[in-house]
């Protein structure tokens, strides 16, 4: 039985199908494994943090500070390996536990301040980008014979892809998101808070620890996320990925998740990525077509998606104000 | 004392707000196996108290004895776990959850630290089942009635904390069978030597159901006694700490038929809606107070969004003075003078951030239309005025709606309505989760709206209140309009057997 919850879910997933088909159709190639491995690769980074995301606005938030959070990794990682010469793991570290230190003090604000998510974030990103600034305004190139070897890492596919390292991390993060979410308290936890934080609250749910930990987890993501877009881009460059956070929350709402919280699904997300990427895919197979074309697509499925998620819910509401109409 | 130490034991609780005293050296006291009614008037520190017991306020002086011991409940979850496990009227379970996922938040079966699915639900369906509950425990909780959330709502605290059950107003938005059915599963859990604290309106029910009852009245401690030597009118002068005036309307010495009233000002004919209500006429003359009864869902408040315009009817027509008039929207009918109280004081009555002024002026102002506005002195004199003439209190006209208490809320709200003087009044629950005090008042100035020419719609489900107030009943039952009630026929057992449909209408 399909829940009425998981409609948008399903239906992200037939889109998908289809217009993979449709794509197949014209250009046979794009079924191809290395197309496959590239689309993977390339949407690796955003992936990474769309999980993260994900659990935020299940929760009924929203992380704005994303994108400016993986610009500061990526400068962060580039000027401590190239500049002073620390090992890439020591970096990846360090770069880790700041992010998730600032996500923490985001959420702690947002559970002990009382100030809304987007408010806490949107300072987040302010603050990130300056400091990303601080650290370095040119675009530090980043060479070292760790970093070689782990992009030289890769499973090959039958038909000439790769699964490469970059792309096999966004998997193990969007499996180990998915079990937490559905089978984990912390996971419950979230759902419960995005669905109604007082009623959460009165059942005993921890809502500050899980504030908390939600918050924490979106910033280690968009952490690792930067880290993986430091070695996708070999550089740290404190002007990338702006706007990555609304990207990251158009795959979140593509795959079904109700921004006001509470219903949703990592997997959703992870199609969300997809159809994002294979658009751009079909954009370069074709070869004609601007890549605004991109965000045009995409904001026409934003728009669908809103308007389906508002019919299913109307449509449930009156559903069982039939049935409690007959039983009376 | 039947046993050396009580199931639960507060002594001099104390607790303000903001230096304002809202518990003073209350006690409270309760047995293993007993149903224990917190009564008293809105504001009277029931709901305080509770919370305190259950962690969610901390009180500033008192001891709390769980069994002999004392503890301190700190937070929801603390109390949880001592056992004092509470069901909330209105936010209770998460609708975005399955009913297992609700009954086990917190605390899931777990397996390899992982939730075990299978486990959790065999487990929801052994413990509904306790309850006489056969559900699919896989469907979201969105897809149960109130009532069975509140039975799940019930198996997940008794569950969870299994000594003390706190209970705040279980039964307000359940009918008939389904506190019938809340009930039976109280007493079987009092059986099970539950002890169980129930806060209702109902004095009804307190005598069904309870054993014992405490009464608080302005944050003090009236009294605790047993529920059987307790006769009723004893009790309510405890609540009130005054004796009730009845009000009764001598049906009697009224015309024997309605004409007799003169000629009908509001006319509907043949009015309805598909899927709503089924057509019906309605005359309604000046001066007069119709009252509509019938079940919970039997079309009573649909009744009310029809004549107000607020659902559009796609039969009929209505007519004023002998005027065929559109009333398609709420602002037609506004345009039209009509008022209109609905149910939901909270979400579709009040501005809550707004002043009482404010909230008083506004059907006012959108009859004006926001071109004109009223200036504050007209405003700063219509709200002292209806303040005064309808008690309300505080008497502050600038302080947010949101801080009176239920009862001059409804208040504000009548008054929202008096000043556009309305020539029809519709009121839906007017007396609805507010105190007796307040109760009493409301049905005086319906008394005398009614009085000075306003004709007056009423719905509501006391029906001792309907056969106070109005002169004539229309009864509803499965959304159409089964009887009307009125001079001699208009009693309560009149209504009931109209709702039953055994056609006794025409009996005196």
């Amino acid at each position: 039985m399909i829940h009425a919850r998981n409609l948008p879910f399903v239906t992200t997933l037939a889109i998908f199908i289809i217009a993979y088909g449709l794509c197949v159709l014209q250009f046979p190639n794009m079924l191809s494994t290395r197309v496959i491995g590239n689309l993977l690769t390339d949407n690796a980074f955003l992936g990474i943090a769309a999980v993260g995301m994900t659990f935020v606005i299940l929760s009924g938030g929203i992380d704005l500070s994303v994108g400016s959070v993986i610009a500061f990794t990526s400068v962060f990682v580039a000027v401590m390996v190239g500049s002073f010469g620390v090992h890439p793991l020591t970096a990846f570290l360090a770069a880790l536990v700041i992010s998730t230190l600032f996500g923490c003090l985001m959420g702690a604000m947002i559970r002990y301040l009382m100030i809304p998510p987007f408010v806490v974030t949107l300072a987040g990103m302010f603050l990130a980008r300056g400091a990303a600034y601080l650290v370095s305004t040119q675009s530090v190139p980043i060479t070292h014979e760790f970093i070689d070897t782990m992009l030289g890492f890769y499973i090959r596919f039958p038909g000439g892809g790769r699964l490469t390292l970059l792309a096999m991390v966004m998997l193990i993060v969007f499996a180990v998101g998915i079990v937490v979410a559905s089978r984990t308290r912390f996971g419950a936890n979230v759902y419960a808070i995005g669905g109604n934080l007082q009623s959460a609250e009165l059942m005993g749910v921890p809502v500050g620890a899980t504030t908390i930990r939600i918050y924490a987890l979106s910033g280690f993501l968009s952490g690792l996320a930067g880290i993986v877009y430091t070695l996708y881009t070999s550089s740290g460059y404190s002007l990338a990925t702006v706007g990555v956070e609304l990207d990251a929350i158009a795959a979140v709402v593509i795959g079904g998740t109700l921004l006001t919280g509470g219903v949703g699904l990592v997997a959703g997300t992870f199609i969300g990525i997809l159809l994002q990427g294979l658009i751009q895919t079909y954009i370069v197979f074709d070869g004609t077509l601007s890549s605004w074309w991109t965000k045009i697509v995409i904001g026409i499925l934003l728009f669908v998606f809103i308007v389906l998620q508002r019919t299913i819910i109307w449509y449930s509401d009156r559903r069982l104000a039939e049935r409690q109409l007959k039983e009376v | 004392m039947s046993a050396p130490h009580a199931l639960l034991e507060a002594r001099g609780i104390g607790k303000s707000f903001f230096g304002i005293s809202a518990l003073e050296d209350v006690d409270f006291t309760l047995e293993q196996g007993e149903i224990h009614a917190l009564l008293g008037e809105n504001g009277a520190g029931k709901s305080t108290l509770i919370k305190i017991l259950t962690g969610v306020y901390r009180r500033d002086r008192g001891t709390i004895y769980l069994e002999g011991n004392e503890v301190s409940p700190d937070d929801v979850a603390a109390a949880q776990a001592l056992g004092i496990g509470t069901v909330y009227q209105e936010v209770n379970l998460l609708e975005n959850l399955t009913v297992a996922e609700n009954l086990f938040l917190g605390r899931q079966p777990r397996r390899f630290g992982m939730i075990d699915r299978h486990t959790m639900r065999d487990r929801s369906k052994a413990l509904l089942a306790r309850y006489g509950l056969d559900i699919d425990v896989d469907a979201l909780l969105s897809s149960y009635s109130v009532a069975i959330r509140q039975i799940i709502a019930i198996a997940r605290a008794v569950d969870l904390s299994g000594k003390v059950l706190v209970l705040d107003e279980p039964t307000a938005s359940l009918d008939a069978n389904e506190v019938k059915g809340l009930f039976t599963v109280l007493r079987q859990l009092r059986e099970e030597g539950v002890g169980i604290v129930i806060i209702t309106h109902f004095l009804d029910q307190v005598y069904e159901i309870a054993n014992r009852v405490t009464v608080l009245r302005n944050g003090r401690l009236v009294g605790s006694r047993a529920i059987s030597e307790l006769p009723r009118l004893d009790l309510i002068s405890m609540m009130l700490g005054r004796e009730l005036q009845h009000i009764t309307r001598d049906h009697q010495a009224e015309p024997e038929t309605i004409d007799d009233r003169g000629a009908p000002s509001i006319q509907f004919q043949n009015y309805g809606k598909k899927g709503s209500v089924a057509p019906f006429d309605l005359d309604i003359r000046p001066g007069e107070v119709v009252g509509i009864a019938g079940l919970l869902g039997s079309g009573r408040s649909e009744t009310a969004f029809l004549l107000f315009g607020i659902d559009r009817a796609d039969s009929g027509t209505a007519t004023i003075d002998g005027e065929q008039v559109n009333i398609t929207s709420p602002e037609a009918a506004i345009v039209n003078r009509f008022g209109f109280c609905p149910e939901e004081r909270k979400t579709d009555g009040i501005v809550g951030d707004l002043s009482v002024a404010d909230n008083i002026v506004l059907a006012l102002q959108a009859r004006r239309g926001w071109m004109r506005p009223i200036s504050s002195s007209a405003k700063r004199e219509l709200a002292d005025s209806f303040i005064k003439s309808l008690d309300i209190r505080p008497a502050d006209r600038e302080r947010p709606i949101k801080f009176l208490s239920g009862g001059n809320q409804q208040k504000a709200i009548l008054a929202r309505w008096l000043v556009t003087e309305p020539r029809l009044l519709i009121l839906d629950e007017p007396t609805r989760g507010i105190d007796i005090g307040a109760h009493a008042e409301i049905l005086k100035m319906i008394e005398r709206l009614c009085s000075e020419g306003m004709s007056l719609i009423v719905i509501s489900s006391e029906l001792e209140e309907l056969t106070a107030v109005a002169h004539r009943v229309i009864v509803l039952s499965d959304r159409r309009h089964v009887a009307e009630l009125s001079g001699r026929q208009l009693t309560t057992d009149g209504i009931i057997r109209a709702i039953a449909g055994t056609g006794e209408t025409e009996a005196a």
